[in-house]
């Protein structure tokens, strides 16, 4: 089959690999129908994250009919339509019990990696580095699901795949942001980062009850996707002198009553610590570079959330745990327990409270995976959702 | 594992200062010039003195490596760190000498000198407390048995971990090294293992101890190839959350040192074995399968394998 696979730094190629064979009882064999690039894919792309091997096949957000199950699968069926959450769980273990399905303990079997990382090990994740399992991907024709009785879900026929396609991922995702931030009523979000998960972390802060959302970028394009797409007033970061004072004076001096980090590792500042940042990146002297998070943190108001969904991976300089600890700020963190939050979310979707379809921009054949990472990582062309099609 | 991290780490340390004496001192045998220029002594003056030095220096690398936890061959480098720097503090007194390179060089000598002395201390401790036999285990001379302890817990009752395990039979299922167990009748089993470079080793065990859903303990027969003991212990987790497994084993491997020295070499350390082992029991335990990477521990690329049966030896998973 074609997939599209990882080759070193800014190179990804479509290649012919083997077809995915069942390997276990509770595997099952997906024929992708529909799949997209995520930001963080671009965090691979840029070589960011560790333990990727040159072959690897990319992608984690797929949907797809459900062709061969194994033995152990009995909640899905040959034709199935269904879209597949990235993280894989088991569905047995404490953390999958307690809902916590990103933080599975089983299905990452080279767990041993990232706990030398990481301390534990979360999950498995399809197509996303060896030591979060060493998956191959779904940017492919074909992808094997393990543990298929719990994570993919059925789609119903009336919803297109671009539709259902958000499920895997960007939407639960964004929706989580706002979940942690446990919003009450009248209150305002801010959210870092108005790329599709932050898009989509901007409409649930409001399906989830504030009052209002102020969002933070500087790509015309995406601000403007904010403003009139997901409802959002924008802060252009290079358009004002400091995105903190903008805050207050948005805010009546208070700040915003939580903050939503969607950026990640791959930050930008017009500022001196973005230079400072990105070479002490170069240097490897930190893995990340959290300036997005930095101001997030000090806009906060006092006695706030903090919710960082953006990726980051290794470490960190200098974190302001000064302003944690005396304004009593709440960090929540985590990669999206995506089974929690798929069947509300597909609820949702059915009784029209949102299209998540509004952020795709590009549709593409996998055969062009290569072009499709290079211009959304290049934000060219007004980039925001590559999708692709076998 | 059991070993004593301390005494490893500076047996480690030890190794390391035996490997740097034969680097520097074949430096000084076959590059006098070189290295009088980069310390700043004139060039041609001590080129005698230099050799000699470095044959020493081979000599104590060597009487290290040889034995890297014996503190003697380390407290013979403190002394030629000595004679070094007498050399060097002449050297000062000299017309032709860079003093800022001299200077350097013995602030070096004066570094290397203080982790000999540091290292010869703490290994001399160990032997002492060793005589004292303040440690039960190891060092008898010879005596290079692996001790590893490993606790998982699993989400399942006690008694259905303790039932699984019990039948020794199924532990190849998650313990990779394992070819097969057979139980020959209640208290004897014969065990199948792959030992270092392709070999299979065999033997005969037999169960010591077995109180239901506590414990249970086995060691190889007497006169086995590959002495050998084990005991797990499963207790209750608190707060309802399963059973907590307690694994201990203890082996002399086949080969002695040579082959384990050899088998760290590729990555095949006890202490990790037996942790991934623990990991797939949890893992069969709790969803009834082994999950398999496609591209298990960096051996391959994340991609569909071809041969399924292939990557399932890879993954160390038995169909």
């Amino acid at each position: 089959m074609k997939a599209n696979c990882w080759h070193g730094r800014q190179h990804v190629r479509v290649e012919e690999v083997p077809d995915p064979r069942i390997l276990n009882p509770r595997d099952a064999i997906v024929k992708i129908t529909s799949t997209a690039i995520c930001g963080s894919d671009l965090h691979l792309y840029n070589g960011y994250i560790p333990t990727m091997k040159r072959g690897d096949v990319l992608g984690h957000e797929f949907m797809g009919e459900v062709v061969e199950v194994g033995s152990g699968v009995r909640t899905l069926a040959v034709g199935d339509r269904v879209v597949v959450p990235f993280p894989i769980a088991c569905g047995h273990c404490a953390q999958c019990e307690r809902d916590m399905y990103s933080l599975c303990e089983n299905s990452n079997p080279n767990a041993w990696m990232a706990e030398k990382l990481y301390g534990y090990s979360p999950c498995g994740i399809f197509g996303y580095s060896h030591l979060l399992g060493g998956y191959a991907g779904g940017q492919a024709e074909y992808a094997r699901v393990p543990f298929a009785d719990v994570g993919p879900l059925k789609v119903p026929d009336e919803l297109t795949d671009e539709q259902a396609l958000f499920l895997s991922d960007i939407f639960p995702t964004g929706y989580m942001g706002a979940d942690m931030c446990g919003i009450q009523p009248g209150e305002i979000v801010a959210v870092w980062g108005c790329g599709p998960v932050g898009q989509f972390a901007i409409k649930s802060a409001y399906l989830l009850g504030a009052e209002r959302v102020i969002a933070i970028d500087r790509f015309p394009s995406r601000l403007q996707m904010a403003r009139d797409k997901a409802g959002a007033d924008t802060i252009d970061y290079e358009d004002v002198d400091s995105v903190h004072e903008a805050l207050k004076e948005m805010t009546g001096g208070r700040g915003p009553d939580h903050c939503i980090d969607a950026v990640g590792l791959e930050g930008h500042s017009p500022g001196p610590m973005y230079g400072y940042d990105r070479m002490k990146q170069a240097f490897m002297l930190e893995t990340d570079r959290p300036v997005a998070l930095r101001e997030a943190i000090l806009a906060c108001r006092s006695g706030g959330v903090v919710s960082v969904i953006g990726v980051y991976g290794g470490f960190i300089d200098k974190f302001p745990m000064g302003a944690i600890v005396n304004r009593s700020l709440t960090i929540r963190s985590g990669q999206c327990h995506v089974h929690r939050y798929m069947r509300p979310l597909l609820e949702r979707i059915q009784k029209g409270d949102i299209d998540p379809s509004f952020v795709i921009t590009h549709r593409m054949r996998l055969d062009d995976a290569a072009e499709g990472f290079r211009i959304f990582n290049d934000k060219q062309d007004d980039c925001m959702k590559v999708v692709l099609t076998p | 594992m059991r070993e004593d991290r301390s005494r490893s780490r500076y047996t480690h340390l030890a190794t390391g200062l035996g490997w740097f004496s034969i680097g520097l001192g074949l430096a000084e045998i076959t590059a006098p010039r070189s290295l009088a220029r980069l310390i700043g002594l004139a060039e041609n003056d001590h080129t005698n003195t230099l050799r000699a030095l470095g044959v020493r220096e081979v000599a104590h690398g060597v009487a290290i490596l040889a034995q890297p936890d014996n503190a003697a061959a380390v407290w013979a480098r403190v002394g030629g760190d000595a004679l070094d720097l007498g050399v060097l503090g002449a050297a000062m007194r000299e017309a032709e000498t860079d003093r800022a390179r001299l200077l350097a060089a013995i602030g070096a000598v004066t570094g290397v000198a203080v982790l000999d002395v540091l290292c010869a201390q703490q290994l001399g401790r160990d032997d002492a407390e060793l005589a004292a036999g303040k440690r039960r285990e190891r060092h008898a001379p010879g005596d290079r048995t692996v001790r590893v302890e490993q606790v998982t817990t699993i989400n399942k009752p006690v008694h259905e971990v303790y039932q699984f395990w019990r039948n020794f039979e199924n532990l190849p299922k998650f313990m990779r090294h394992l070819k097969s167990v057979e139980m020959l009748d209640d208290n004897r089993s014969r065990w199948r293992a792959k030992g270092p470079a392709g070999m299979t080793v065999e033997w005969e065990a037999e169960t010591l101890q077995d109180s239901e859903d506590e414990w249970i303990a086995w060691r190889s027969i007497e006169g086995s190839r590959v002495e050998n003991s084990g005991s797990v212990r499963f207790s209750p987790a608190p707060g309802a959350r399963g059973t907590e497994v307690r694994v201990q084993l203890q082996y002399s491997p086949p080969g002695g040192t040579f082959a384990r020295t050899i088998a760290k070499l590729f990555g095949e350390e006890p202490e990790q074995q037996i942790h991934e082992d623990l990991h797939r029991f949890k893992q069969l335990m709790e969803t009834g399968e082994i999950p398999i990477s496609d591209g298990p521990s960096l051996w391959r690329a994340a991609q569909p394998h071809k041969n399924p049966d292939k990557l399932r030896n890879l993954a160390g998973v038995q169909r």
